[in-house]
């Protein structure tokens, strides 16, 4: 690669990286996608890698969702992830997948409630990959939780083992699915970071329907870049991870919980 | 002793055909759920996203667990010296390898892609401790066949001794494996506890023994063989030690999950307010896989009736069942607590009990699985000189 | 009726659905006729692609999934898109069709893909409508396929 040995700080690399591509389609994409309110993310996280290179783990990518501009009631981020990922319901809630769902939290104490968006939390050491037996659960090096499905047989232990329920199984088959999210019965998915839309330098479908809903409760972006955006609220605000008492290192934290 | 002490049953009676067509249908009636369930996907059971495992979990564990166990005759003759039981090993052994087979099926059977059976075999994940239990399987089928086959062989004989031991070895690693199974799952509360491995151990020994209680019951009734009076009650004894086990490690299990603070949600929720998981835990695990066994067993008002003990031993396997079912389905119906201390409500039930009953697939698939086993051990007494050509005590017990 | 005739009428509707199942399999798969895709040429020479496509996407797949390396040349997605086959409603046709490119050999040498059960087996619907692909009718079909067979039986 550009940026051998020699370059040890993030930034660097990051630099190098970006006049490498420079000419990339992908990057012109991302900026077009800076429609009116989504003006959450800079440039400078909106990258593509080039064409055939694989993540890096230089990079980690990660959410930060904003409890205190999460309204009940809205459910774009849901929306927008469902189409994007084709993973509508049959109309079985019990059985029909959610990748991201609304959960609502409230304080039997004060009655006071948030609203606020639940999902695969892609921790960095995640149970769901060490239970699964064929290594269909996978984190990607760049920090990205995965089901291969092409070698996932159904034993559905990792959604045993996902303290989040973030994972689903496909228990009808499927048809329509978008040609960018194959997905088919007796499989497990979950959320993918919309990775085959952050490989291309875009943001996660639901971060930009939050954007387009004004409240711009969700940030997406590299942990590991200390100028990013997410990386400079979360110096600068007080964050939570979910359940970390079980020290499983989320990659999606949330800020403005009430405890 | 010269003589053959084992013996092939004829198996050409209408009675034994009729068995094995019995079984035959039931174990048709497990391939059609699995083909069904197959076919339309796992919408048509009753498991879903948030009760991801159903009743042929419970089915296949317990098989699983049972199968383990039934090798506890052979163990203790071989093991621990015990010749009394010797006439015994090789039906324990057979009885072992079938359930375990049965309950394998279930679980393949289950799966969501049992086409891709090849992957599970050939792509590991040394980390999961499912991957390891695939090893501790197919080990314990080949360890138990070689041990059969060192016991059958006269002139191998004198090394069916140390086969035993491994096979001994094998079977806790393997009873603790599958109890791990639900251990490594620190999210979910009703699994959080140390004890679950010696709780499944224990849970083992009382299944395979019940199992073969009634096993070697019916196939000396069936053939004419004679069960002498010192052997039933030397197995119910051990019945009765075993139950006790499963209990006094049930007892731990929730007194110490009492004393941490973080479980008494879940606690309240089996022993009080559970609903049917609480039933089954009071009636179905402790009434009836318990306490009425070891009053079948040990009240004088029985006196080792065989009709008691045999009573005693389907009890326990019904309570045995309860038992899966309250730790599998229970331990899932209960909601993952993502934020402590707060009421927490959503599109997927968080927060929430969630409901489940199981459809007919599930219990048909299971059933299916039971009936494969008790084929296979039909078959097995046809084939091989399995079961000795009686059990009168003045042959067991020449002292 | 003895037993003799209901035998014998067994035997002959046996022997009838026989040779009218093979001679109709035979008329379907003796001469696969994969439609030409769009362009020129395939994005590796054409009949290494007919011999090496199932490892060559087993790859690709590896590499996007595990590694997330975009945009290569053995993308399903882009087979599916310059192959697509148009089918009657001049919409290009699902797998479920046994005109679909990805079908049209595979009958022959008893494959069966699960790999339509989950992706799109036709292309994006913007891509459809910008650029809708024609269907080209089959070059020297047969000596093409005399060329698969060669190089499977010589390959494994
Ligand atoms: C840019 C358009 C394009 C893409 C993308 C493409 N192909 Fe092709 N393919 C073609 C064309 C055009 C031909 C016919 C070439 C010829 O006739 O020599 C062809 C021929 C083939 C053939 C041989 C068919 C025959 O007639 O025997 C196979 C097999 C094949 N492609 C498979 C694939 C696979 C698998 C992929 C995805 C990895 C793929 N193609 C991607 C355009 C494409
Ligand atoms: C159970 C569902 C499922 C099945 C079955 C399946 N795939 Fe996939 N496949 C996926 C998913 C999910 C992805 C990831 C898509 C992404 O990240 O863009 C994927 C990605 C791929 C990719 C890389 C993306 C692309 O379009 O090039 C290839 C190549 C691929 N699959 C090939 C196959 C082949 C060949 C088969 C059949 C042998 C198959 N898949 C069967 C779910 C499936
Ligand atoms: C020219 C004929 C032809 C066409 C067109 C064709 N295939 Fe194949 N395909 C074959 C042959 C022949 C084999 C068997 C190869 C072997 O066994 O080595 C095969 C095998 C495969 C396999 C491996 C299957 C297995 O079970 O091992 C996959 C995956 C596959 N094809 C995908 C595709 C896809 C996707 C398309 C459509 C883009 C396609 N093929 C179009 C001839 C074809």
């Amino acid at each position: 690669m550009s940026c051998g040995n020699s370059c040890n700080s993030n930034t660097t690399s990051r630099r190098g990286f970006l006049t490498s591509m420079a000419a990339s389609a992908a990057g012109a994409t991302a900026g077009l996608t800076l429609a009116p309110g989504v003006t959450l993310f800079s440039p400078a996280q909106a990258r593509a890698r080039g064409k055939g290179e694989a993540a890096s783990s230089k990079v980690r990518w990660g959410m930060l969702v904003d409890a205190n501009k999460c309204d009940d009631g809205c459910t774009a981020c849901v929306d927008a992830c469902a189409d994007e990922n084709g993973w509508q319901g049959e109309g079985n809630p019990a059985t029909d997948a959610q990748w991201i769902r609304k959960v609502k939290v409230t304080d039997p104490g004060t009655g006071k409630s948030q609203s606020l968006p639940m999902m695969c939390q892609h921790c960095e050491e995640p149970p769901c990959v060490d239970v699964c037996p064929t290594g269909a659960s996978m984190k990607r090096a760049d920090g990205i939780v995965l089901v291969d499905k092409h070698s996932c047989i159904g034993c559905r232990y990792c959604m045993m083992a996902c303290p989040y329920q973030a994972r689903s199984f496909v228990h009808e088959p499927v048809s329509g699915q978008r040609t960018h999210a194959p997905r088919g019965k007796g499989t497990v998915e979950s959320c993918t970071f919309c990775v085959h839309r952050v490989d291309e330098g875009q943001q996660p479908a639901c971060v930009e329907a939050c954007g387009g809903t004004k409240r711009g409760a969700l940030t997406f972006g590299d942990l590991n870049d200390s100028e990013s955006e997410i990386s400079k609220k979360i110096a600068t605000y007080p964050t939570q991870a979910i359940r970390s008492d079980l020290g499983l290192k989320p990659g999606v934290r949330y800020l403005g919980l009430d405890t | 002793m010269s003589r053959e002490i084992h013996k092939r049953i004829e198996g050409r009676s209408p009675a034994f055909l009729a068995l094995i067509a019995g079984l035959g249908i039931l174990v048709l009636l497990g391939m059609g759920s699995a083909w069904t369930m197959e076919h339309n996907g796992h919408v048509i059971t009753g498991m879903s996203n948030r009760i991801v495992w159903g009743m042929p979990h419970v089915f296949a564990v317990f098989l699983i667990v049972a199968a383990s166990g039934a090798l506890n005759v052979a163990s203790i003759s071989s093991v621990f010296g015990r010749t009394a039981y010797k006439p015994l090993s090789r039906l324990s052994v057979v009885l072992a390898i079938a359930l375990l087979v049965g309950g394998l099926s279930v679980l393949v059977l289950d799966l969501g892609r049992p086409d891709r059976l090849i992957v599970a075999m050939t792509t590991y994940n040394f980390r999961s401790i499912f991957a390891w239990n695939i090893y501790l399987y197919v080990g314990f089928i080949a360890i138990a066949g070689v041990y059969l086959w060192l016991m059958m062989e006269r002139s191998l004989n004198r090394f069916s001794k140390p086969a035993g031991m491994v096979a001994f070895i094998w079977r806790l690693a393997l009873t603790t494996g599958t109890g791990s199974i639900f251990g490594f799952l620190v999210a979910r509360q009703a699994y959080d506890a140390a004890v679950m491995a010696p709780l499944f151990i224990a849970m083992s020994f009382a299944f395979g023994l019940a199992i073969f209680i009634l096993v070697i019951m019916f196939t000396s009734g069936g053939t004419g063989r004679e069960l002498g009076e010192a052997m039933v009650r030397r197995l119910k004894n051990l019945l009765g030690i075993f139950v006790g086990a499963v209990l006094y490690f049930t007892i731990v299990q929730h007194l110490t999950n009492i004393y941490a603070a973080e479980h008494h949600a879940v606690e309240r929720f089996i022993l009080l307010d559970g609903g049917i998981y609480t039933t089954l835990f009071w009636v179905g695990q402790i009434i009836i896989g318990g306490a009425l066994p070891l009053v079948l067993l040990f009240t004088p008002l029985f006196a080792d009736s065989r009709e008691a003990i045999a009573l005693a031993a389907l009890s326990v396997i019904a309570g045995g069942m309860a038992q899966l079912y309250v730790i599998i389905i229970g331990g899932q119906a209960f909601p993952l607590v993502l934020f402590p201390g707060k009421i927490v409500s959503s599109s997927f039930a968080d927060g929430s009990i969630a409901s489940y009953s199981p459809s007919l697939p599930e219990i048909g698939l299971g059933i299916g699985g039971v009936a494969l086993a008790l084929v296979i051990v039909a078959m097995a007494v046809k084939i091989l000189a399995l079961l000795p050509r009686t059990l009168a005590d003045a042959e067991t017990d020449p002292t | 009726m003895t037993l003799r005739t209901i035998i014998s009428v067994l035997v002959a509707t046996f022997v009838f659905v026989a040779i009218s199942s093979s001679a109709e399999a035979a008329g379907r798969v003796t001469i696969p006729e994969p439609a030409k895709g769009k362009g020129d040429q395939c994005v590796a020479d054409t009949s290494f692609m007919r011999k090496n496509h199932p490892s060559l996407l087993k790859h690709q797949r590896d590499d996007t999934l595990r590694k997330g390396i975009r945009g290569n040349e053995f993308s399903l997605k882009e087979c599916v898109a310059c192959h697509a086959v148009d089918g009657k409603d001049a919409k290009p046709v699902t797998y479920e069709n046994p005109e679909h490119f990805c079908r049209t050999c595979h009958a022959y040498v008893a494959v069966k893909l699960d790999c339509f059960e989950c992706h799109a087996s036709t292309p994006d619907k913007k891509r459809q409508a910008n650029e809708l692909p024609k269907k080209h009718p089959p070059t020297n079909v047969l000596s093409s396929w005399r060329d698969l067979s060669a190089q499977t039986c010589e390959g494994g």
